[in-house]
């Protein structure tokens, strides 16, 4: 009985939201008449559809990817600087992340402008370009991967930097003793110390960075040919601007799945080594 | 193994001096015991020794090589930590081999040294472990194991036993002098407990504020400390100090206490007291064991006084008693069945053949 509101809180925010959307994942365009699975079929036979699902990947795992390395290395600067310095360089350091997307992704608009942006200016000087950076489609997606990893690094730095503070420092004298080199002592030590903290954040950033939105609307719209498109542009290009809001929601739904599938795996091993340290 | 000498060593933090020049040598296969209370430079000095930390001034030498620049892992040396420091994510044999796997020993050397440190500590059935699924004591082992499996020329050993409970502690302590009997490796060890220091000890250096008071044995120490700080560390409980002074009393040389207590030194501390000025500001330096109750055949130097009693602790074989002389707390040591009583008035009998006599302003034991 304890739990009720607990239960009420849940049925209201999540429950209800998502069977609320898969009941529109079931119905017809104009939402009149229940066509059971018909919008997922008709998906399955778009090649843009399969398209997206392997745009979404490429674009989650390597803007995870970057954003774990990034963090990781800078993380170890920080946590080097001492005391009262490391505080600064880290508040300045987590500004990418603390402005909104929405804002700071207009100021990246403008720094991918092929005519005269402070990007492909710079470059001329060394007789490069100009770069079509969100005109092509390589660069369009290099472009929209870049600038997610400059609005996701940060978080990466301040949970890697919270683990690298958590592991004792005679772990580290230790190993100095037992004679192992700078590079030993992260891959022996700082790794398996920080195993479940980059699990953790990875699976978490994998499902914020699958859903984004903001970064790839603001910057390229999708374009060109659809080919930054990620499930959440492409739903709510189909389902709002195409006026076919289950088709919208089939999409979107499309991501429950693989990111269940990427967390099943994730935190397993999580809880495998929980009970290590 | 390896002989191991400081020479002149200074470590200095910002302006603060931690270890203000302090000179020790550590002959081959001996245990020595760095002991002192907490901020005296211990630690420090043994962490130099590891090289975790830099020297600031003078040299470190182990096997006759000096190492001030040289970084721990080319020392040779094993170091067991206070809370352990065994990786976690290790089972206990890649804890114990960790260290032999990345200087690359083939496989079955390091497999024959893990059974074989295993079985010497008595861990054989613990080897798959995690730490986590072991006792404090067991953790101690594996540290210790660790260190063993590299054959190094010298063991480290901070604080070891500090976050073990009493019991553990005092077993563990046996553990450690027995291994130490068996591989006989030059070992330095660090500790705030004079109990420890006392029993494991080839050697003890007790130190304070970052310099070495006295180098000995344990029983030096204890029956001929060179200062106040060494005559009151070690020993428990401490020695007393009852603010004297020295009298002539027909050609008898005295040690006046109070204006009651007045006892004739047997000739032998008169002898060697006889030059002192009478009028020097003194300190009687007794130990608790030399201060029990009164009986009817006394040794010669015996010398009863009568006191009342402020607080006694039974202890089961013995009770301890405390009261005051001029002022100064004092303890004694009499037998349970003395009829000591909290408040109660009691004879008690002083051994003068073991008093000390200090400078109470330069604490120098004279």
């Amino acid at each position: 009985m304890l739990t009720l509101p607990l239960i009420i809180l849940i049925a209201l925010l999540v429950l209800y939201p998502a069977v609320y959307s898969i009941h529109l994942a079931t119905l017809n365009k104009s939402m009149q008449k229940f066509v059971g699975f018909g919008n997922f079929t008709f998906l399955f036979k778009r090649d843009t559809f399969w398209m997206v699902v392997k745009q979404s990947c490429i674009f989650a795992v390597t803007a995870v990817f970057f954003k774990a390395l990034i963090g990781f290395i800078v993380a170890h600067f920080v946590h080097n600087i001492p005391g009262k310095k490391q505080r600064k360089w880290r508040g300045m350091l987590l500004v990418p992340w603390v402005i909104p997307p929405a804002m700071s992704t207009l100021a990246w608009l403008w720094l991918f402008d092929p005519s005269y942006s402070a990007f492909n200016y710079t470059l001329s000087f060394f007789g490069i370009g100009p770069v079509n950076w969100l005109g092509d489609t390589a660069w369009a997606r290099f472009s929209v991967i870049l600038v997610n990893v400059w609005y996701g690094a940060p978080f990466f730095l301040i949970m890697y930097l919270a683990a690298l503070k958590s592991v004792p420092e005679q772990l580290y004298e230790a190993a100095a003793i037992d004679g192992a080199n700078w590079w030993q002592r992260i891959w022996y030590v700082t790794l398996p110390m920080m195993r479940n903290i980059i699990a953790i954040t990875t699976l978490f950033s994998l499902i914020v960075t699958f859903a984004n939105f903001d970064i790839v609307r603001i910057l390229t719209s999708g374009g060109p040919l659809d080919r930054t498109h990620i499930f959440a542009t492409w739903a709510f290009k189909v389902g709002i601007e195409g006026s076919d809001i289950p088709l919208g929601a089939s999409v979107s739904l499309f991501m429950v799945p693989i990111l269940a599938i990427a967390a099943i795996f994730i935190l397993r091993d999580v809880n495998k080594r929980g009970n290590e340290a | 193994m390896a002989d191991v000498a400081l020479r002149k060593v200074v470590k200095r933090y910002d302006d603060v001096e931690a270890v203000r020049g302090i000179d020790l040598d550590i002959a081959d296969h001996e245990f020595i015991v760095l002991v002192g209370p907490s901020g005296c430079g211990k630690s420090t000095t043994l962490r130099m020794i590891a090289g975790l930390e830099d020297i600031t001034d003078g040299d470190i030498m182990i096997g006759g090589d000096v190492v001030n620049d040289v970084p721990p892992k080319d020392r040779d040396i094993a170091m067991v930590f206070q809370n352990y420091a065994l990786y976690p994510h290790m089972t206990v044999a890649e804890n114990m081999s960790f260290g032999l796997r990345l200087k690359h020993y083939p496989k079955a050397e390091i497999k024959a040294r893990v059974t074989e440190a295993a079985r010497l500590l008595d861990i054989t059935d613990l080897i798959d472990r995690k730490p986590k699924q072991l006792s404090g004591g067991q953790r101690q082992r594996v540290a210790m194991g660790r260190a063993i499996v590299r054959n190094p020329k010298v063991f480290l050993f901070d604080e070891p036993l500090s976050n073990l409970d009493a019991k553990l502690r005092v077993q563990m302590r046996i553990e450690i002098k027995k291994v130490h009997q068996k591989v006989r490796t030059t070992t330095v060890y660090v500790t705030h407990d004079q109990v420890e220091a006392m029993t494991l000890a080839d050697r003890v250096v007790v130190m304070n504020k970052g310099r070495i008071e006295q180098i000995g044995t344990p029983n030096e120490l204890y029956h001929k400390p060179a200062t106040r700080f060494v005559a009151g560390f070690i020993g428990s409980p401490a020695m007393n100090f009852i603010p004297c002074r020295l009298e002539d009393n027909g050609g008898k040389l005295n040690i006046r206490i109070t204006d009651r207590i007045s006892f004739a030194l047997p000739p032998s501390r008169a002898a060697r007291y006889n030059t002192l000025p009478r009028t020097d500001k003194l300190l009687l330096g007794i130990r608790p064991e030399h201060i029990s109750e009164s009986h009817a055949h006394l040794e010669p130097g015996v010398e009863t006084f009568d006191t009342v009693l402020d607080v006694t602790e039974p202890m089961g074989m013995e009770t301890l008693v405390y009261f005051g002389l001029e002022g100064a707390p004092v303890c004694g040591r009499v037998n349970p069945n003395a009829g000591a009583q909290d408040g109660a008035p009691m004879r008690l009998a002083m051994d003068l053949n073991n008093m000390h006599l200090l400078n109470e302003a330069t604490g120098i034991v004279l």
